[in-house]
């Protein structure tokens, strides 16, 4: 696939950031505000909540992350406009100050003094005028470089390997030479092929981030395991598709990035990169939890392998899923967006493949919903990293 | 037909990728980076996505996919045997 002069479809934002999707957003700082924010969205047709356990007694290093990944989540591109509901007014206007950073529409409310029911009422009324208001933007046709890809994938079998993950990493490698922003990272699912990320970095400086990253994980992970970490990494599911040690999930992991992508700089969860290229993100493994961070960095459409069948889906970020495993493509085809399984019956090239991904990945940039929007896949799930004080 | 892939020739296994490998059956299977195709026949019933072996892989042996190591044998495996959690362990944690 030709893509010099690819283009799609966006929503372009107040700070030059491109989106795909047109969401507004009412966001609930803590679990208090919950039932306040699904009330508003109930109410508002066309606004979406995002509930989340979290956000009371966090401090340090935790409470920073909290913070970065709701702020980063308004200001994703595939949102328009953002509702902020809040216990009390202080944390409310924190993450609305920095959400408003981007140009974009924001309003918060505190529910302090006020009780849910004004507060519903309050915020029910902003929602209204923003969803509105975002019902008359138009999408505008932008360069192929606007468009922020992440990868991930979940329930990983052999055949994610051979066929799903060596398809993302096809199309990386055709997306990377025209300056496109990439990301990728599961730091724990590259122990055994860490060397070869190593040795894929831009630079001694970028090689020494990695290490330590990675290195940091391993610590946590040797400090809690309880044996070699058997059912969970790998997981039951994992080993019930034939993948035998962390080290050979690790080297399937890896095929994401192709073959030519250069790893250009490293990211702390939820931060957002400072430019094009590929990006490794310290994160953890696990589905939602990645995708939540990938969204909140400013990801706008998400390319996810899978070989067992993982069905996640994200509110703000549109996941693309895709399987080689031809048993997983027929018992469990509404997940599955592209169906590369003829690779692995030698029907089809991986270059093939990798245009198949592309094609699905710019029909979705341009609006067409993925299989996991369309079945209501809304998993959005906070990273903590210690206990609440 | 393929029944089975391999990464590299240089690999210790390969990954079934079709359903229902009885032992007795001959399979084809495709070196993926070398494009080229080799025939073993099972020693054993094999599910879809699980591997077999390739290569004589003796007791405490180091077994390479992807050109790269993947962890240790803890049982001898034959070629065309089932190879996974019951006979490879990881190096790692």
């Amino acid at each position: 696939m030709d893509l010099s002069k690819a283009s799609f479809w966006g929503y372009k934002r107040e700070n030059g950031r491109v989106g795909v999707r047109n969401h507004v957003v009412i966001l609930p700082v803590d679990d208090l505000s919950n039932a306040a924010a699904q009330a508003v969205a109930n109410n508002i047709k066309g606004a979406i909540a995002l509930p989340h356990p979290y956000g009371r007694l966090q401090f340090g290093a935790d409470l920073d992350l909290h913070f970065r990944t709701l702020i980063g989540t308004g200001c994703n591109p595939n949102v328009a406009a953002v509702v902020v509901i809040c216990i009390e007014d202080g944390w409310a206007k924190k993450v609305a100050d920095g959400i408003s950073a981007t140009g974009k529409p924001v309003s918060y409310f505190g529910i302090e003094q006020h009780g849910d029911h004004d507060t519903i009422l309050r915020a029910s009324k902003a929602a209204k005028e923003y969803v509105q208001w975002a019902s008359e933007l138009r999408r505008e046709e932008r360069p192929l470089k606007d468009l922020w890809v992440s990868t991930k994938c979940g329930e990983s079998d052999t055949t994610s390997g051979c066929g799903a993950n060596q398809t993302v990493g096809n199309a990386f490698d055709k997306l990377y030479p025209h300056g496109v922003t990439l990301v990728f990272g599961e730091t724990t699912e590259l122990t055994g092929g860490e060397h070869l990320v190593a040795a894929r970095c831009r630079n001694d400086e970028v090689r020494k981030k990695f290490q330590f990253m990675f290195d940091r994980y391993q610590d946590l992970v040797n400090r809690h395991k309880t044996s070699d970490l058997s059912d969970s990494q790998p997981t039951k599911g994992n080993i019930l598709g034939g993948l035998t040690t962390i080290e050979e999930k690790a080297l399937g992991n890896i095929q994401k990035i192709g073959r030519k992508c250069v790893v250009d700089g490293v990211l702390d969860k939820a931060e957002a990169p400072t430019g094009p290229g590929l990006w490794f993100m310290d994160s953890s493994s696990a589905a939602a939890e990645m995708v939540t961070l990938l969204a909140a960095a400013g990801f706008a459409v998400h390319l996810f392998p899978t070989g067992q069948g993982n069905v996640i889906g994200n509110p703000i970020l549109p996941v693309i899923k895709l399987s080689a495993n031809p048993r997983t493509v027929r018992t469990m085809s509404e997940h599955i967006d592209v169906d590369v399984s003829g690779l692995l019956r030698r029907e089809m090239s991986p270059d093939e493949a990798g245009d198949k991904l592309l094609e699905c990945m710019f029909r979705t940039a341009n609006g067409r919903l993925t299989a996991a929007e369309a079945l209501g896949h809304r998993e959005f799930v906070l990273t903590r990293l210690y206990e609440s004080a | 037909m393929i029944h089975f892939v391999v990464h590299d020739e240089g690999d210790s296994v390969g990954v079934v990728v079709v359903e229902g490998v009885k032992a007795g059956e001959e399979l084809t299977g495709w070196i993926m980076d070398q494009d080229k195709e080799i025939r073993f026949k099972a020693i054993s019933d094999i599910p879809i996505g699980h591997k077999l072996a390739i290569k004589e892989l003796k007791n405490n042996d180091t077994v390479i996919k992807y050109g790269v190591d993947i962890g240790r044998t803890v049982a001898p495996i034959e070629p065309g045997e089932h190879a996974h959690v019951h006979n490879i362990k990881t190096k790692r944690w």
